[in-house]
């Protein structure tokens, strides 16, 4: 029997399934394993992580990534069946992502690591997975490690998702043991894909991305009907129509085919120059005879954080924006709009997915576009009902409406916290501190517990995931996902330098935390600024209300006691480097601040690791 | 150490005593700039190491056998003989022999020095002759045998008239010695003499600096250097200060403090001249002058700076390393800096503005900007001419910060 060819292949032998897993938990490993055993890529070309270094080498002019490979599979009885295996997106502020792609598949791999146990990120995609109906297919990774205890995580796994311990399989992604079962099971536990092959053609985008020499790239799954090369195709979301320059597979190269049909994986260029045009969740269809129903499910991303984006040298801000339009190209949830700051001169209000995605675009445009970025504070979106009746939606503390303010509303989200449950007590106390309601709290396991909670978000954006994790020496993990709003009493602290109100540190706080932010950046500030040659007082106040203030005393004494002969080499190099460092300060009506006072009174901590 | 042909060539001359001014080194070639010089000479040499200091000094227990105080005259004698050669004919008119503790070599060693200097160069018949001497190290006859030898000067290091002070500095002299060391110095003849005194030690009260200038006015000194204590890295007393044992020096004691001591002695008849300095008229040290007037120098010693026509450059540290070049007929020189045209002016600023006599308008890369500071009153224009702005009582204490504005 010859093996099945993209757009052409029968629906009953195609599996589409996706790998659950946290990081470090040996995904790209196993991914290795299924690529070596199903035989799609030889003992020869075989190299560690072979799917992630793909991207890195643009090879064809296309940069690939391995959102979804196509794995031939010949299955022991003797059948060829097709194992489309897509990737997962992996972490918190992409819920909507993962959503996407755990909708293009009828299975997930549950992979979790036998020596660590499951993690709340895995957890809350498990969920999802669940949400979406897909069979789950639980294993236990690193079994080959001496630190496994597979029988403890077996039965943790078996209690998460209700199935006989016996059921999780046993897997060393590393030596291969118990891989030739795991294929075995995707194809006899996950139900083959199922549509209609006359309907009109329905593909949903699960990723999409920008690639500098073809354009966007999109991944479909398509549910109905056929997509053909050199149709014509319209997103449904906007009715946009564009012209299909290649259909085609990755297995694991990018290889171009006549079509998709029913159920198949594979990826779409059109020539669109921008993520947005073609947008995960979005429904594909033909131009002629095209499905008048979408598929259910898309949404417009909604940045939920903001954050000013200033270059720390003025001059580089064209360069602020080129970069940032840029990665326009290739993230589609990224809103930024032009910001003028008294203290830090000219940047961006940002709008991110969350914390996490923030990091990743500061991150990304300091590394590829070379720049040196102040962020100020992050801070949530709240709406604010004025006594008029009139609706104001807040973005930035300097938009915050100083009267009049009926009521202020602001994002909760609804979070995951697994943890080992020693730190119960210590985390219920964080969380408490956080505004935090407890919705409910289940132990997984005899000594791991799963907690849930409604916190503001704009609690969990100021530096609680570093809290929680120093205070749990690193073993809480943490998810979360937006559930609503809540009415809160919130004022806006200013912070005013010699009587000037310094708009970057300005924020947006819960009454009764005014105080202590008013306190903690007055305290901090003293310490950063260096004294002038006047008294500079700094006051955090509400309105007109001064609630804290602290004094930089005046400097004077600035003379450096001996000049002689030998002196003059040392102290003119002093003075020199000194002038350079001028240069970098920022007047604050007449206080010289230096760069490095803003940029450290503006992190909170450290900033948020990588969960 | 033996050094490398590299090394050699920095030096402004090759040092067999005879060989010629290499071409490489233009900037002083003899005849090139000004006909004077001043010579200081450094004595890397202590008894004990003080708490506060970081000059580059010895004791005899670090340097072991590998240097001899007694034959250390002569190697400075034979830089003296290389600078000689160098420079070419010039006429010294200032020689500062400082430390260290220069009378650890004995009025005859320091003697040695100045007839080397004498020897090599033409010394002004009104030369003014400076050493620096340790209290403890002297008596009348020391003194007397110095006077006779040709040192017109001696600066005393008195710090301060409380022994608790003298403590925390770790100075081993009695708060009298200095005192009674100057008015000996006054009886065999100097012209000159010099109290320092340190202000601001941890544990000094306004009343310990007030009678510790009291007893410098009663030594009848005609010039007094008082200095803010600096605690320098590296040092035992900054290692104390971190360790939490002494209170860091406050600024603002300092700065009161200074004005205290320039109360007093312009009350007793003294003048400011430079930041940390005051005399009687005449009294001014013409050496120390020349430095904040950047004149042609040679810094003759380990470690020492010169400064010839926009040359600076600087002898190796160690006592050893220095003594062991000079053995070898090769240069001291470790490192050197060209000064550029930005740098000088930087330098005139920043040096000329440390003077009473202040520093013409016309010096500053951009005059507009001394308007702010006279505003705010830390320059004013000198009474003399107004063409000169010379720093306020309130502006010497912000020194450096109104140089950077000017120079920025």
């Amino acid at each position: 029997m010859p093996v099945p060819k993209p757009g052409s292949t029968d629906p009953s032998v195609i599996r589409n399934f996706c790998i659950i897993a946290h990081i470090d938990h040996g995904k790209s490993t196993l991914a290795d394993r299924m690529l070596q055993q199903t035989g799609v890529v030889d003992a020869r070309t075989m190299r560690a992580q072979y799917l992630d270094r793909m991207d890195i080498e643009r090879e064809r002019g296309i940069t690939i990534k391995s959102q979804a490979v196509r794995l031939p599979y010949t299955g022991q009885d003797g059948n060829d069946y097709v194992l489309n295996m897509i990737d997962t997106p992996g972490h918190v502020d992409f819920t909507y992502e993962v959503s996407r792609s755990l909708a293009a598949c009828e299975g997930a791999i549950l992979l979790v690591d036998a020596a660590q146990g499951i993690e709340a990120q895995t957890l809350a995609n498990l969920y999802l997975a669940l949400e979406n109906d897909l069979t789950i297919i639980p294993v236990l990774n690193k079994i080959d490690l001496p630190a496994a205890q597979p029988e403890k995580y077996a039965a943790e796994l078996a209690h998460i998702i209700g199935c006989p311990a016996e059921d999780v399989l046993l897997v060393s992604a590393k030596t291969g043991v118990g891989v030739p079962e795991l294929l075995e099971a995707i194809v006899h536990e996950i139900p083959a894909p199922e549509g209609n092959a006359d309907a009109p053609a329905r593909a949903m985008i699960f990723d999409s991305v920008y690639d500098t020499y073809r354009g966007v790239v999109t991944y479909v799954r398509v549910v109905d009907g056929h997509i053909s090369t050199r149709e014509r195709i319209q997103m449904m979301s906007t009715g946009a129509i564009h012209e299909l320059l290649e259909v085609g597979v990755i297995s694991p190269e990018p290889m171009a085919a006549a079509g998709l049909g029913v159920g198949e994986v594979g990826y779409l260029i059109t020539g669109v120059k921008d993520v947005r045009q073609s947008r995960v969740g979005d429904t594909i269809t033909s131009e002629r005879k095209g499905a008048t129903q979408p598929l259910a499910g898309y949404r417009d991303p909604k940045p939920m954080v903001f954050s000013g984006l200033y270059p720390i040298d003025g001059s580089d801000y064209p360069e602020l924006r080129d970069a940032l339009d840029k990665l326009k190209l290739n993230d589609a949830a990224l809103v930024y709009e032009p910001e003028t700051s008294a203290a830090l001169g000219f940047g961006f209000r940002c709008g991110f997915l969350g914390l996490l995605h923030m990091e990743i675009v500061r991150e990304r445009l300091e590394r590829e576009a070379g720049l040196d970025l102040i962020s100020t504070a992050p801070n949530v979106i709240y709406r604010v009902d004025l006594d008029d009746g009139t609706e104001v939606t807040v973005t930035n503390p300097s938009e915050f409406p100083t009267a009049k303010v009926a009521r202020i509303f602001e994002p909760v989200v609804r979070s995951t916290i697994i943890l080992p449950s020693d730190f119960v007590g210590t985390v219920m106390e964080l969380c408490q501190q956080r505004r935090g309601t407890l919705l409910g709290m289940d132990y997984l396991s005899e000594d791991r517990v799963e907690m849930r909670y409604t916190l503001p978000l704009a609690e969990i954006v100021f530096d609680f995931f570093d809290q929680l994790k120093s205070r749990t020496r690193g073993y809480a993990s943490l998810d979360y996902e937006l559930s609503g709003e809540q009415e809160s009493d919130l004022v806006k602290v200013d912070i005013l330098l010699h009587g000037e109100t310094v708009d970057a540190f300005s924020a947006i706080v819960h009454r009764d935390k005014a105080y202590s932010y008013g306190v903690t950046m007055a305290g901090k500030l003293k310490e950063l600024i260096p004294r002038q040659q006047f008294e500079v007082p700094i006051q955090a106040a509400i309105g007109s209300r001064v609630i804290a203030r602290e004094n930089i005393r005046a400097i004077r004494k600035d003379v450096l006691a001996k000049c002689y002969g030998g002196d003059i080499t040392r102290k003119r190099k002093l003075l020199e480097k000194q002038k350079e460092g001028k240069k970098r300060m920022k007047m604050v009506g007449r206080v010289e601040v230096p760069q490095e006072a803003f940029i450290a009174a503006l992190s909170t901590t450290d900033a948020p690791q990588k969960k | 150490m033996t050094p490398t042909p590299d090394e050699l060539n920095r030096f402004p001359v090759q040092i067999g005593r005879n060989s010629p001014i290499p071409a490489q080194f233009r900037g002083i070639e003899p005849g090139s700039g000004s006909t004077r010089l001043g010579v200081y000479v450094h004595v890397p040499f202590c008894s004990s190491r003080c708490g506060y200091c970081d000059f580059n000094t010895y004791t005899a227990a670090e340097l072991g056998d590998s240097v001899r105080r007694d034959g250390f005259a002569d190697v400075l004698a034979a830089e003296v003989g290389m600078a000689a050669a160098s420079v070419g004919a010039r006429t010294v008119d200032t020689v500062f022999v400082g430390g260290g503790t220069p009378t650890l070599l004995g009025a005859d060693g320091l003697t040695r020095i100045l007839d080397a200097i004498r020897g090599a160069f033409e010394l002004a018949p009104d030369a003014e002759v400076t050493t620096e001497a340790n209290p403890d190290s002297v008596d009348e006859r020391r003194l007397a045998d110095l006077r006779a030898g040709g040192f017109t000067r001696i600066s005393f290091g008195m710090q301060s008239s409380a022994p608790g002070v003298l403590a925390v500095l770790d100075r081993t002299h009695t708060p009298g010695a200095s005192v009674a060391a100057a008015r000996a110095a006054r009886r065999v003849g100097f012209e000159h003499v010099n109290l320092d005194l340190i202000y601001g030690t941890p544990g000094e009260s306004d009343d310990d600096l007030r009678r510790s200038v009291t007893d410098v006015l009663e030594a009848d000194v005609d010039h007094v250097s008082a200095y803010a204590l600096i605690v320098e890295e590296g040092t035992p007393l900054a290692r104390r200060v971190r360790r939490g044992e002494i209170a860091a020096p406050d600024d603002e004691v300092m700065a009161d403090r200074y004005l205290l001591v320039d109360d007093l002695l312009t009350g007793a008849g003294f003048t400011w001249y430079e930041v940390s300095n005051w005399s009687r008229p005449g009294g001014e040290c013409r050496h120390n002058l020349a430095y904040w007037h950047s004149d042609d120098w040679w810094g003759v010693g380990p470690g020492a700076h010169s400064h010839v026509d926009g040359v600076r450059w600087w002898n190796v540290k160690h006592p050893r390393t220095y003594a062991e070049r000079l053995g070898a007929d090769a240069s001291p020189e470790q490192d050197r800096e060209v000064l550029g045209p930005d740098e000088r002016i930087v330098e005139r600023v920043m040096l000329g503005l440390r003077l009473a006599e202040g520093l013409p308008l016309a010096a500053l890369p951009v005059p507009e900007r001394a308007e702010p500071e006279i505003e705010s009153g830390l320059l004013v224009r000198a009474e003399a001419a107004a063409d000169r702005l010379v720093l306020t009582r309130q502006g010497r204490l912000l020194a450096d910060a109104v140089v950077r504005r000017l120079v920025a």
